[in-house]
């Protein structure tokens, strides 16, 4: 690949190659969001489909063969559907909400690392770039709910803001006990620092932390049985009630571009990210050296990501009030705690994570 | 010009455009907008000044709490634009006097001779390897740990004060308590009876 961004530096020498590196970025990021659209598409099919087996069902069988088109049909269909505009709503904001809701929902993906020396940006805070984008993106649901001047989206967009609000603290605390173990708040040291097989992941010495960090991660990306700012049987569709066609759409790629995005993180810091879970086991490790680490990453979170369908499938929405207090009284309490833990583990050097 | 100072000068341009736009628009929730606008051209600023900590706390905590925080009030508050109005010529004088007071006073720190490239070096450029978060956290937990940690208790204490302001004796009032939902358990609401039917003991 070097070879190839010498070339470009080559073509387009002008400021001193910033031109081209700003094309090079381009590439990256192209090379990055075109997959996950794709990806985001085929979850929503993975979806519809585990949910429908669930409750004996069958799902999507009938565009494609086994319905494998599904997805494709159903992004037409939103892309040639009329967009309706309330006549109170406020234009110009009712049309940003979507642009803001999908912007911090792409532009996490940049500081990822997907393998050894395989990221668009390595940042050296990329943990407090992940904290700090992902809380920008509850704008495009507030914007949403108050831009369309309608009283079910302002109920949704109400309920999202504390939410989001009282979670992200707890999200970040429980980050705080994976930054004193790794020491760095570089993703990609993260990762090193859990080389070395499945005992050397952080899943053992922060499992309930692990445990709090997905759930909270099923309140940020508002997903069942925490999706009280959609909850159809209460406010009808929350923020999305009057948001149609393409618009829609966009709403629904940042929900799930979200959410594969959690699944990723949560492998990056609890369970090894790239790293081969066969290490330091003597003949599997030489067996399975050819896997190259993108695959290890991809298949552990398809793992979470098949966890987010479970859930959604097996249990009954919150409470509004329920949600609160599980994040003050139970998560963040418990968060505290852990990082003394954690301190006393770190000072007297208990097991092999330091 | 190279490009640096190209995208400092866009980035200055829109820091300015957005605070004037939050000071001169009329509705309250597209002045936080355009706050969030200026925030964001700020920490790029920082960005460029190698303060990467500074401009991702800058949004992490400002755009990410506070300014959500704000839109949520003004969702909330259904402001009369009519009685401000009224206020306003009122209030006038007092608030020209005011504004001369801190036209002058930033005039006098802020002014053209603080600045520039005689007073104030161009800050040196660090290496590939730099990392301004470890030398930030260096600083902040060896020279100032007490600065730091004084800071942390007058934060806790103005929580414990803010609490014990709003937090009366308890009231009756009929509210539920989550925790005692929580706790139930089935056997609690549900008594399984065993009933042996009639049928059967005649059979017997």
């Amino acid at each position: 690949m070097t070879g190839v961004w010498q070339l470009i530096y080559e073509w387009l020498p002008w400021f001193d190659g910033v031109v081209a590196s700003i094309v090079i970025i381009l590439i990256k990021a192209l090379a990055l969001v075109l997959p996950l659209m794709l990806v985001v598409a085929y979850f929503t099919y993975a979806e519809r489909k585990v949910i429908g087996y669930m409750q004996l069902r069958i799902g999507p069988n009938r565009v494609g063969a086994k319905g494998w088109l599904q997805p494709i049909a159903d992004a037409l269909k939103l892309m040639t559907k009329e967009i309706i505009f309330p006549s109170k709503a406020n234009i110009y904001l009712f049309l940003l909400a979507p642009v803001l809701a999908i912007t911090p929902a792409i532009a996490v993906w940049a500081v990822v690392p997907f393998d050894e020396g395989m990221y668009v940006a390595n940042l050296d805070i990329s943990l407090l770039y992940v904290l700090a984008i992902g809380s920008v993106g509850v704008y495009g649901i507030i914007l949403a709910g108050w831009a369309s001047n309608s009283k079910y989206p302002l109920l949704g967009a109400l309920r999202s803001a504390s939410l989001l609000v009282s979670y992200e603290i707890v999200i970040g605390f429980a980050l705080v006990t994976v930054v004193m173990i790794a020491g760095s708040v570089n993703l990609n040291d993260i990762v090193m620092a859990q080389k070395g097989g499945v005992l050397h992941w952080y899943w053992i010495p922060l499992f309930p932390m692990m445990i709090i960090f997905f759930i909270s991660a099923l309140v940020e990306t508002n997903r069942a049985p925490f999706d009280v700012v959609e909850g159809e049987s209460e406010i009808v569709g929350g923020t999305h009630v009057e948001y149609s066609g393409m618009t829609f759409a966009v709403f629904f790629l940042a929900e799930y571009a979200n959410m594969i995005f959690m699944a990723v993180l949560a492998v990056i810091l609890f369970f090894g990210g790239w790293h081969s879970p066969f290490e330091g086991i003597a003949y599997l490790e030489a067996g399975f050296s050819w896997v190259p680490g993108i695959i290890w990453l991809l298949a552990k979170s398809t793992f979470f990501m098949f966890l987010y369908l479970w859930i959604r499938a097996t249990f009954p929405r919150f409470r509004y009030d329920q949600i609160m207090r599980l994040s003050w009284k139970v998560f963040l309490p418990w968060t505290i705690v852990w990082i003394f833990v954690v301190a006393l583990m770190t000072q007297f050097k208990i097991g092999p994570w330091f | 010009m190279n490009f640096e100072q190209i995208i400092f000068y866009i980035l200055s341009f829109w820091f300015i455009a957005s605070s004037l736009a939050m000071i001169f628009s009329r509705n309250a929730a597209k002045a936080v907008l355009f706050l969030i606008l200026a925030f964001f051209s700020a920490a790029s600023i920082w960005l460029l000044l190698e303060a990467e900590f500074l401009a991702i706390t800058l949004i992490l905590v400002y755009v990410g709490a506070v300014m959500v925080l704000f839109l949520f009030v003004i969702k909330m508050l259904n402001i009369d634009k009519s009685t401000l109005r009224a206020k306003f010529a009122g209030y006038l004088p007092l608030g020209l006097l005011v504004a001369a007071v801190i036209v002058t006073e930033m005039a006098m720190v802020l002014g053209y001779n603080q600045f520039g490239l005689d007073v104030m070096a161009a800050p040196a450029r660090h290496g590939a390897d730099y990392s301004n978060i470890t030398v930030l956290a260096l600083q902040l937990y060896t020279d100032y740990i007490y600065s730091f940690e004084l800071a942390a208790v007058l934060l806790l204490i103005a929580i414990i004060a803010a609490i014990t302001l709003v937090h009366r004796k308890e009231v009756k009032r009929k509210g539920q308590s989550i925790a005692q939902q929580v706790k139930v358990q089935a056997k609690d609401r549900v008594r399984l009876v065993s009933i042996t039917p009639k049928n059967k003991e005649n059979k017997s």
